[in-house]
């Protein structure tokens, strides 16, 4: 499975957390540092199994992603930020 | 020693944990309501202190509760302040003598970095591990003693919730020696591969600490499903909303009547008791009645947050905002400013002092620009009296024409606001992105000593406010409008006369572009106070009696005299309505700073102004 973003997913969606970019083009300059730290610091860190619980209507932003035992809404744009490997089971889980 | 506390030394200890777990619970556990909430010098972040004395009364322990952090990195003001007081940075706040990490024993993943974060900082600390009843029931798995030595700092079990659940970290408080006042160690802010090897450390942490979680129980997964459904959810938002306004306005009648009653009978006891004279006035028109009319606002503004408090516990508040985030963004705002604008439809004082929990400065301040503009139930009593008088009761198909007018003058307001908040998000307010990245946190019951306490904290302030500054302002208007006094054999009410009719008058050539004859523009004058007042003091200048029914009386009287296009003229004042000082002032107090309130009333008048005149020379043209 190759690497997508979690921005790229769709309600019902699970996988594992690969990476957090800190090059993000679509959150701007003065954002993406910040956003990146602090995707980082909830815990999108690599191996984190995840969901996506729910999306809004309508365009399907911001979305609810369940990450461990606790639940984060983010828009896409701050998703894009987060790399993910979708229908594979959790490692080490 | 007769119940006297007997104390040898005191300890100033910090309250810290990430958002969400339950340290203000613990705080109102060992403080319990020995509170005083102010703000950190300069800024607008809440500043919650309390004090207990250790069972020993050895002990003096002063807790401040710090704002919500997840890193010492901040993002937001409220973490800025958080980071800055534990490392001494803050220039009138010297750094706690002991910090207690709350943690919550059911999210300990997202909750450990931070205390990992902290225990690098060199002040001597020990973990709370709070809600181990509930982890506990739920089925979480950890070996606390192995977590202690994992982490190399005390970890004690409290429950927030139950009486004595703080009992054990107490005991372990009264324990230590005071620690005596430690500089905080240098810090500086973890690159990313710092943060990855920490959250690498927290995980080897729980492993090695027998940390099993559970999975998430199915009914509460459901529920989620439900009310963060694209369709179902907002839906169940709409009711529930809908649900909590049929409640302040139907809930709060009764107890509304009886503050009236009380002001009024104390009115007319003070009218029979006191000699006749200016000291009477003073009491009975000016400060009784002015503050009066605030004060009929509290269990109004009691009701709302019972409600906002329940839902923001209960862990609903931050999915509704999550619902909202896409609407209010459209036009620049966040998710969260829906809660203060809610409160802003019982009155704008709360309202705006809601918009604390707003993390971004300028999303905030133009969350309090528009606050005004959410029709506050003081405008009621004036759209009731004109409505009455101009506007025939009668169906149009299946509503009333009067109830359509009255949905027309706050939905006004709501697309007013949406307009002003999108030019100013566009404008002076203008910010960088700013992501949203909210958690929400698990559902549970609230719990009623959290909201006692909460409510008890809104009431105080509110009655502080009407206490000071609004007395203050109550009786120079009521100054205003005494004096000078009429001279011998003057006709007319008196207040024609006084410094109020001097500027009603000169009001009156700036208003009668847009249809207000001097009566209205002098009875403007005392609606300064509050806007509701305005009605009393038109019955005042069109010399009624003041006792008895004012506003029945005023109807057929303003319906003859009044045209049309007047009384929809200032229907439409009313939903700017740029002239309530108590949202002055209190917009003043959030900011800091005139520049706000100032700005708020300009563009409130200009807009009251051209709605005014549109309306005005419309209905004129199209009636004539």
């Amino acid at each position: 499975m190759s690497p997508v973003s979690l921005a790229s997913l769709g309600k019902g969606a699970r996988g594992v957390i690969l990476d957090v970019r800190d090059d993000a083009q679509s959150l701007g300059e003065e954002a993406q540092s910040t956003v990146s730290r602090r995707l980082l610091e909830l815990g999108f860190v690599a191996g984190e199994p995840f969901e996506v619980i729910s999306v809004v209507w309508p365009g399907g932003d911001p979305m609810a992603v369940r990450l461990g035992n606790t639940t984060f809404a983010l828009r896409r744009r701050e998703a894009s930020a987060v790399l993910v490997e979708t229908g594979t089971t959790p490692r080490g889980a | 020693m007769n119940g006297q506390a007997v104390t040898v030394d005191s300890m100033r200890l910090a309250l810290v944990g990430v958002p969400n777990c339950g340290k203000t619970a613990l705080f109102n556990r060992l403080t319990g309501s020995r509170q005083h909430v102010a703000n950190y010098a300069g800024v607008t972040v809440e500043r919650k202190e309390g004090s207990f004395v250790g069972p020993a009364r050895r002990r003096l322990y002063k807790v401040l509760d710090l704002p919500g952090a997840y890193s010492l990195t901040p993002t937001t003001l409220d973490e800025a302040i958080t980071r800055d007081f534990l490392l001494g940075r803050l220039a009138e706040e010297p750094p706690p003598d002991f910090i207690v990490c709350v943690v919550d024993a059911t999210n300990l993943r997202l909750n450990l970095r931070l205390v990992i974060e902290l225990r690098d900082i060199g002040v001597p600390m020990v973990v709370a591990l709070n809600m181990s009843d509930l982890a506990a029931s739920r089925g979480f798995q950890l070996d606390r003693a192995r977590l202690e030595a994992e982490l190399g700092v005390p970890v004690i079990e409290t429950v927030a919730v139950d009486a004595h659940g703080e009992r054990k970290l107490v005991e372990r408080l009264e324990s230590m020696p005071h620690p005596g006042r430690r500089q905080p160690l240098a810090w500086h802010d973890p690159t990313f591969r710092q943060i990855q090897d920490t959250q690498r450390e927290v995980r080897r942490v729980l492993r090695a600490s027998g940390y099993v979680e559970p999975l998430r129980k199915q009914a509460l997964a459901r529920l989620d499903a439900l009310v963060m459904h694209p369709i179902a959810g907002p839906a169940i938002l709409a009711a529930i909303l809908f649900f909590v306004f049929q409640a302040v306005f139907t809930w709060a009648a009764w107890p509304m009547e009886v503050i009236d009653t009380g002001v009024s009978g104390l009115g007319a006891w003070l009218q029979g008791t006191l000699p006749d004279g200016a000291l009477r006035s003073l009491f009975v028109d000016g400060i009784l009645a002015g503050v009066g009319s605030v004060l009929i606002f509290l269990p109004q503004i009691l009701i709302l947050f019972f409600f906002i408090l329940a839902l923001e516990d209960s862990g609903y508040l931050p999915r509704a905002a999550y619902l909202l985030d896409r609407l209010m963004g459209s036009v620049g705002l966040s998710g969260r400013a829906f809660i203060p604008l809610l409160s802003s439809f019982a009155c704008a004082v709360p309202g705006i002092m809601a918009t604390r929990t707003i993390p971004n400065l300028r999303d905030r301040l133009a969350t309090i620009m528009i606050a005004p503009l959410m029709t506050c139930s003081a405008r009621l009593p004036v759209y009731a009296l004109i409505i009455a008088a101009f506007i025939p009761s009668r169906a149009v198909g299946p509503f009333n024409l009067q109830g359509l007018v009255l949905f027309t003058l706050y939905f006004g307001g709501i697309i007013a606001a949406m307009l002003v908040a999108f030019v100013l998000k566009r404008t002076a307010l203008k910010t960088a992105y700013h992501p949203l990245l909210l958690e929400l946190p698990e559902y549970h019951w609230p719990h009623l000593n959290n909201l006692a306490i909460g409510l008890w904290e809104r009431t105080k302030v509110f009655l502080q406010r009407v206490g000071t500054i609004i007395l203050a302002l109550m009786i120079i208007l009521w100054f205003l409008s005494s004096y000078p006094t009429p001279p011998p054999g003057a006709e007319g009410p008196a207040i024609v006369h006084s410094f109020a009719g001097m500027i009603g008058r000169w009001l009156e050539v700036v208003f009668a572009p847009i249809g207000f004859n001097w009566q209205i523009s002098l009875a403007l004058v005392p609606g300064l106070a509050a806007r509701e007042v305005a009605v009393g003091a038109l019955g005042t200048v069109y010399s009624l009696s003041n006792d008895g029914d004012v506003a029945g009386t005023l109807v057929p009287m303003i319906a003859q005299t009044w045209s049309l296009a007047t009384a929809l003229s200032l229907l439409a004042w009313y939903v700017f309505a740029p002239q309530c000082i108590s949202t002055l002032v209190v917009v003043k107090r959030e900011t800091n700073s005139w520049r706000y309130p100032l700005a708020m009333a300009a563009y409130l008048f200009a807009l009251a102004y051209l709605a005014s005149f549109v309306t005005y020379r419309v209905a004129s043209g199209l009636l004539s």
